[in-house]
């Protein structure tokens, strides 16, 4: 990874003096992660370049750095693009390396720092994940004139498309204090994965580079939040110090990182409407005990035991992280016993016949069957209408039909990355009649959500009751 | 004086304290057989003597009693038992366990215990508490047979106590001696030609010796060699000649060529017989109307046979039962009431069907038993297996078949019957409507706790001799992996092992080299391996069938399809169904061009194959993780260079980092070169390439006895069917103590590497190899060429720095898992090949999954 910064107003090698740094000599510093390697390719009067060169040994960094949960142990552990790109390495490799002029010090000459300069920063590779319009975003405000040169994946194979890497060069005549706390901010909010653990000293940190320009920056609360690392709480109170008493926005609320399909059906808060739906439905029915099958963090669970009415919920889910979230949520280790009685959470699979679920008045499955393989829904279909057989069966799914109201959603995309299928009135309305027929079920559809008279529901509804027998 | 008790019982020592129930039980059983009331006394409260935490200690002592019970263990209660409150409890637990309670009262002389009782510390009670003991006990003694304790012994004098030695009896359905061969023979009722037809099929001669004045008619028989039958009982009613059945049934008996267990035909007829009350309904009346022909003594012949038979019994070393209603595991090999009546009867769920007819609980869906269960009493149109159950009762009265099925041979041999004797109240189902086997009807769902919680996985049926354990949240991992992403659970009948890399060279230059892995084998003491060109694209497992109903009737796949292609995780190969379709026709008509079908005489396979390219199953993994890091490193450390050759030629002190930094330029481009031979576009089905290695699997067995040379052999014959698709795996065979054939093979292997082969495999020759001794070894080592170890290990991974580092890397748990995976697999299609439950396969798959799931260096 290199980063070079020129200067060309004469005497340009002033540069040197700012960055404490001899211009003939190549000097080397070692670092936690590496070495950082400081030289000038030019040192002329009218022009001087300093080089900043990374040089991170990729196998030490298996041992000392944390790897991002997601890829923690897998070979994007070992062998990764952090020694060749702008990084949050950088970042600390300016402050480490050019403490000094990022302070804004300079004891030979103590007028130069405040002095503007015309300057110019090139980044061999930066990861800009956003793209070159989020790279625009983040510079031009602030005055930089940018350039950017993408890079395709592999000239080889035109058909994997354009990597997310920029080689950068910006432009701004300014303090070089400015200029190295801009970046020394902004790489990590581009690319987004920090080699440390970001705590409560990272939101100084935050607000010491960013004085005197984050607080006014229009990309402020998303420079906010990416760069300490989407971490919610940090996030607030980072942006309650940096607005003083500006008012709150309405998303302040809102998770760090909606999924696709949350961001799609926000408007319409679909998910609180199936909730309502389902709740309404069930209460109507008289059920007194439910499943929720695929309970993901409990949601529902939540609001079925708000109400008195539902005297014995089961909530079953396959992902076992998503039961602790539940049982958080559910705050189970606080209830008393009689009200811990209430509820169960088991860790299961719909496609395995499991006695457990048998014996309940109702069974829910919100948004489930559209996360299963298609061929292996007969399984579904055999656990929770040919052996567990409540009276009631409720299944929400999404109408695919209303997809082409979404504008951001590419024609042919699901909602959501997970799900396999999502299905036409028509096609949810055949496996409902299928299933009901063939396990003595009658069914009703009802939609959810506001009716587009072309498309239809958002998400649609099939209400299984089982037929006297 | 000898004491009679049977080998499971639950024995209660009665007396008052002081007569000696302590010494008594230990001195004629197993300390650990005695469960005492004092003591765990003791263990609730420290103090044997409290008697305020009574309830508690005995809450303590009846666990400790039916954990044992259930175990099958004889157990000694040591406790006063004199009154009845207490003893109701206990002879509740023994029937709730089907065990026999049995009573050894110690009624000694009164001075006695109180001389006893004043000469023991922590016995300061006074006299009342023995005075009151002894009138409860005088009041019990006579009752304890009617409480229900099937023996009572009395022991009135310390000198009866000092000459009692206890034998403990075989119980009466313990056969286990009894290793067969055996021919067991369904319900017969009274059709004779049949049976008789059924024992000529068998091989045993029947003679008529014709009676006399004073001789009854006798029936001899000759079995074949040493076998024997193993009636199932309903010998009787309905049919046309139940005395004749009778009777031949009987000599058999009497001759030691038979084995009887009673149905319930058996035990309504014997109640008939002995005047009892009983409705002449169910083809009864046909039978005493056939014995009014027949003598008394032969009627109290037959009264005395059937109360002699005893209601269920185990055979050959536990892995047989037989009983005419079937028998739950819980239930075999005990006694009780309720026992008997389940091997007569079976149970009810208490519903009528359409015919008024009660519904039978349908036992054998739920049977996890380990001993194979034999049994009739349920008129089926075929004999089947399910769940290691098998009814071979298949209605011969009601003009169906005589069944017999040959232990151990498992064959089934029948007999048509000759006519509709007697006509059925329900048509039989028909079961196989539908093309599957009871079985795959069965095991259309599996049961998450035949899925879930920690597991002993033994490669029993492979004989692998090496048991895997399976924890608990790998499994619940593993779960979660096979919910969300697998094939059907029918197709997914393996997956296939991880490998070790063999050991770390120390070569300059090399992290892995040929030299290491041919001297672990020959550190085995393996003479030959086989080192096959090691594919680079993805792992694919592939089963194929000759048709859909080939598909379906083997594999119980019901969706038309004729095979499956699948990852090494159990996820679908391919996004585009047709495209699998395609694929498995082609290899399908591969196969028939081959030869393959009709000269390993089967119509499936399973094969282990790679499938290339790389980019058409990790396209995702190789733009984001290999073309990113190839694209950033290209593009980064050029300019790095540019910036230093400005340097250097302004005269900078930097020629060791220049020369530093081209040098990890070129590495950089070594890397982007290296997985370039493992991309093309993939635009339809002939841009694949399909390499099969190994054969696993066909019917009637698994390959792994084969040789890999053989597996190389035959599959090469799809590639020479000139499908470009197939693609042969090129391979040598090197004897190990040959130094040539070594020097030759590591000019190989250096060629296939640089011309950017991944590497080889190298396989001792026979499948499944083992160390002089037992153990089992690696079944196979990969070693990788260099140019394939940058893309694993890094651009940089082979300056001699990071090398040195890098080959601290440690191998034992790689080598482990790959063991005990490549285990699960051959045990996993070994059960598959034997039909056994599809839970039993699943298992081995979800336990290779399981494995997967532990965290391991994933560039090994």
């Amino acid at each position: 990874m290199l980063m070079t910064i020129t200067n060309t107003l004469a005497p340009a090698t002033d540069l040197g003096f700012l960055l404490h740094k001899h211009p003939d000599r190549l000097q080397t510093f070692e670092l936690s992660f590496g070495k950082a390697h400081v030289f000038y390719p030019v040192a002329e009067p009218e022009r001087c370049t300093a080089a900043l060169l990374l040089d991170i040994d990729p196998i030490d960094l298996v041992r000392s750095f944390k790897a991002p949960p997601q890829t923690a142990r897998s070979l994007q552990h070992y062998v990764n693009d952090r020694p060749y790109v702008a990084s949050s390495f950088l970042s600390t490799a300016i402050s480490r390396v050019f403490g000094t002029a990022l302070s804004g010090t300079c004891n030979p000459k103590p007028e130069l720092p405040d002095r503007a300069l015309p300057l110019t920063v090139t980044f061999s590779a930066i990861p800009c994940r956003g793209g070159e319009a989020l790279l625009r975003d983040l510079f031009e405000p602030l005055g930089y004139g940018v350039e950017a040169q993408g890079h395709p994946l592999d000239a080889n194979f035109p058909e994997w498309g354009d990597s997310p890497y920029f080689t950068v060069t910006l432009t701004k005549t300014c303090r070089l204090q400015d200029l190295l706390s801009h970046v020394y901010v902004l790489i990590p909010v581009l690319d987004r994965e920090k080699h440390y653990y970001v705590d409560r000293q990272e939101i100084e940190k935050l607000l010491h580079h960013g004085d005197c320009w984050l607080a006014d920056h229009p990309a402020r609360d998303l420079i906010t939040r990416r760069y300490l690392s989407d971490r919610r709480s940090l996030t607030r109170i980072a942006l309650d110090r940096l607005r003083e008493g500006e008012a709150e926005p309405e998303d302040a609320s809102e998770e760090a990182t909606p999924t696709r399909e949350e961001r799609l059906e926000s408007k319409i808060s679909l998910n609180e409407l199936r909730m309502k739906t389902v709740m309404a439905t069930l209460a109507q029915e008289g059920a007194q005990s439910v499943a929720d099958l695929g309970c993901g963090e409990g949601r529902l669970l939540q609001g079925l035991l708000r109400h008195k009415q539902f005297k014995r919920v089961l909530g079953l889910d396959v992902n076992h992280r998503d039961l602790e979230i539940a049982a958080r949520r559910l705050k189970l280790e606080h209830l008393a016993p009689a009200y811990r009685e209430r509820v169960t959470l088991i860790h299961g699979s719909l496609l395995y016949r499991d006695h457990r679920l048998r014996g309940f008045d109702a069974a829910c499955l919100m948004e489930v069957i559209e996360h299963m393989e298609l061929e292996r829904l007969t399984h579904l279909e055999g656990v929770v209408f040919g052996d567990a057989m409540p009276r009631l069966v409720l299944v929400t799914t999404p109408n695919v039909e209303y997809n082409a109201t979404f504008e951001t959603l590419p024609e042919g995309t699901l909602r959501h990355a997970d799900h396999r299928f999502e299905w036409t009135r028509a096609e949810f309305r055949a496996w409902a009649e299928g299933v009901a027929q063939r396990h003595g079920y009658q069914v009703e559809f009802a939609p959810i959500g506001e009716r587009h008279e072309v498309f239809g529901p958002p998400t649609q509804m099939a209400v299984f009751r089982r037929s006297a027998s | 004086m000898k004491l009679h008790i049977p080998q499971l019982s639950l024995v209660a020592m009665v007396g008052t304290s002081g007569s000696g129930k302590s010494t008594f039980a230990r001195t004629h059983f197993l300390e650990t057989e005695i469960v005492s009331s004092d003591r765990c006394r003791a263990l609730v409260c420290d103090d044997e003597t409290n008697q305020e935490i009574s309830a508690d200690a005995f809450d303590l002592l009846y666990y400790t009693v039916s954990k044992r019970l259930s175990l099958g263990k004889l157990t000694v209660i040591d406790a006063t038992n004199v009154q009845q409150e207490g003893r109701k409890r206990l002879i509740r637990t023994a029937r709730e366990h089907h065990v026999l309670p049995v009573a050894i009262v110690l009624d000694m002389p009164r001075d006695l215990c109180y001389a006893r009782n004043e000469n023991r510390p922590n016995r300061d009670f006074g006299p009342h508490v023995i005075r009151n003991q002894y009138s409860d006990l005088r009041r019990s003694i006579k009752r304890l047979k009617s409480e229900g304790f099937r023996q009572v012994y009395v022991l009135r004098t310390p000198e009866d106590v000092e000459n009692v030695a206890i034998v403990r009896d075989r119980m009466w359905t313990d056969y286990r001696h009894e290793a067969g061969p055996f021919d067991l023979i369904g319900d017969v009722h009274g059709c004779f030609d049949e049976l008789v037809a059924l024992l000529g099929k068998l091989g045993y001669a029947v003679d008529l010796e014709p009676g006399d004045a004073d001789h009854e008619p006798r029936y001899r028989v000759s079995p074949p060699e040493s076998r024997r039958v193993v009636f199932l009982g309903d010998l009787v009613d309905r049919g046309p000649a139940s005395h004749k059945v009778l009777r031949l049934a009987m000599d058999m008996v009497d001759q030691g060529v038979a084995f009887c267990v009673p149905g319930n035909h058996e035990a309504k007829l014997s109640r008939k017989l002995r005047g009892a009350n009983a409705k002449m309904s169910h083809g009864l009346a046909a039978t005493m109307e056939q014995l009014e022909t027949e003598s008394d003594a032969f009627r109290e012949r037959v009264v005395r046979f059937i109360d002699g038979l005893v209601s269920h019994m185990v055979l050959d070393g536990g892995r047989l039962v037989v009983a005419h209603a079937g028998m739950k595991e819980a239930y075999a090999g005990r006694a009780s009431g309720v026992v008997r009546s389940f091997a007569l009867f079976g149970e009810t769920t208490g519903e009528t069907d359409e015919y008024g007819l009660p519904v039978r609980y349908d036992w054998a869906r739920d049977y996890r038993g380990k001993a194979s269960v034999v049994y009739g009493h349920t008129p089926v149109r075929y004999a089947e297996w399910l769940n290691r159950t098998i009814c071979i009762d298949t209605g011969c009265v009601f003009g169906g078949k005589l069944t017999a099925l040959r232990w151990p041979e498992r064959d089934l041999v029948e007999v048509p019957a000759k006519e509709v004797y007697y006509e059925p109240v329900k048509p039989l189902d028909d079961q196989r409507e539908t093309g599957l086997s009871v079985q795959q009807q069965e095991d259309r769902l599996l049961n998450i706790e035949d899925v879930l919680g920690k597991r002993l996985v033994s490669s029993v049926t492979s004989e692998l001799g090496y048991n895997v354990m399976i924890r608990e949240e790998h499994a619940m991992a593993a779960m979660e992996t096979l919910s969300r992403f697998a094939v059907d659970p029918r197709w997914l009948i393996y997956l296939p092992p991880t490998m070790a890399p063999s050991e770390t060279s120390k070569q300059p230059g090399y992290l892995e080299h040929p030299a290491e892995a041919l001297a672990y084998y020959r550190k085995c003491e393996v003479p030959q391996v086989v080192c096959e060109e090691k594919h680079m694209g993805s792992r694919a497992v592939v089963h194929i069938c000759r048709d859909a109903e080939t598909a379906r009737r083997r594999f119980g796949v019901e969706s038309g399809a004729i095979g499956v292609c699948y990852t090494r995780t159990g996820r679908s190969f391919f996004a585009r169904p047709e495209m699998e379709t395609e694929l498995l026709e082609r290899l399908g008509a591969a196969m028939t061009r081959a030869d393959l079908w009709s000269s390993l005489n089967s119509d499936w396979f399973s094969l282990d194959c790679e499938l290339m390219p790389w980019s058409a199953k990790g396209l995702d993994l190789l733009k984001n993780q290999y073309g990113s890091v190839a694209c950033a490193a290209n593009v980064s450390l050029a300019k790095g260079a540019e910036a230093l050759k400005c340097a250097l030629d302004r005269g900078v002190a930097a020629e060791a980092l220049a020369a530093a930094w081209s040098r990890r330029a070129e590495n950089a481009q070594r890397f982007h070169d290296a997985y370039q031979p493992y991309c093309w576009r993939v635009d339809n089905l002939d841009d694949l390439r399909l390499a099969p290695f190994h054969l696993l699997a066909s019917e009637g067995g698994v390959h792994a006895d084969k040789s890999h040379e053989w597996h190389m052999r035959t599959l090469a014959r799809l590639a020479e069917t000139g499908d470009p698709i197939l693609t042969r795996t090129r391979h040598r065979i090197v004897d190990l103590e040959d130094a040539e054939a070594e020097a030759d093979l590591i000019r190989w292997w250096t060629e296939l590497t640089e011309a950017g082969g991944e590497g080889m495999v190298v396989k001792p020759m026979s499948f499944v190899s083992r160390r002089p001794g037992q153990h089992l070894i690696q079944p196979a080592v990969k070693c990788r060429g260099r140019a394939y170890l940058r893309i694993i290990y890094g651009p940089d991974y082979d300056l001699p720095e990071n090398l040195a580092r890098l080959r601290q890397r440690r191998l034992h748990h790689k080598q482990r898992t790959a063991l005990r995976e490549f285990v699960l697999g051959i045990e996993g299609l070994t059960r598959f090949v034997r039909r056994e439950p599809l839970r039993r396969v699943h298992e081995c798959s979800l336990g290779v999954l399981a494995l997967e799931s532990q965290p391991v260096d994933p560039r090994l």
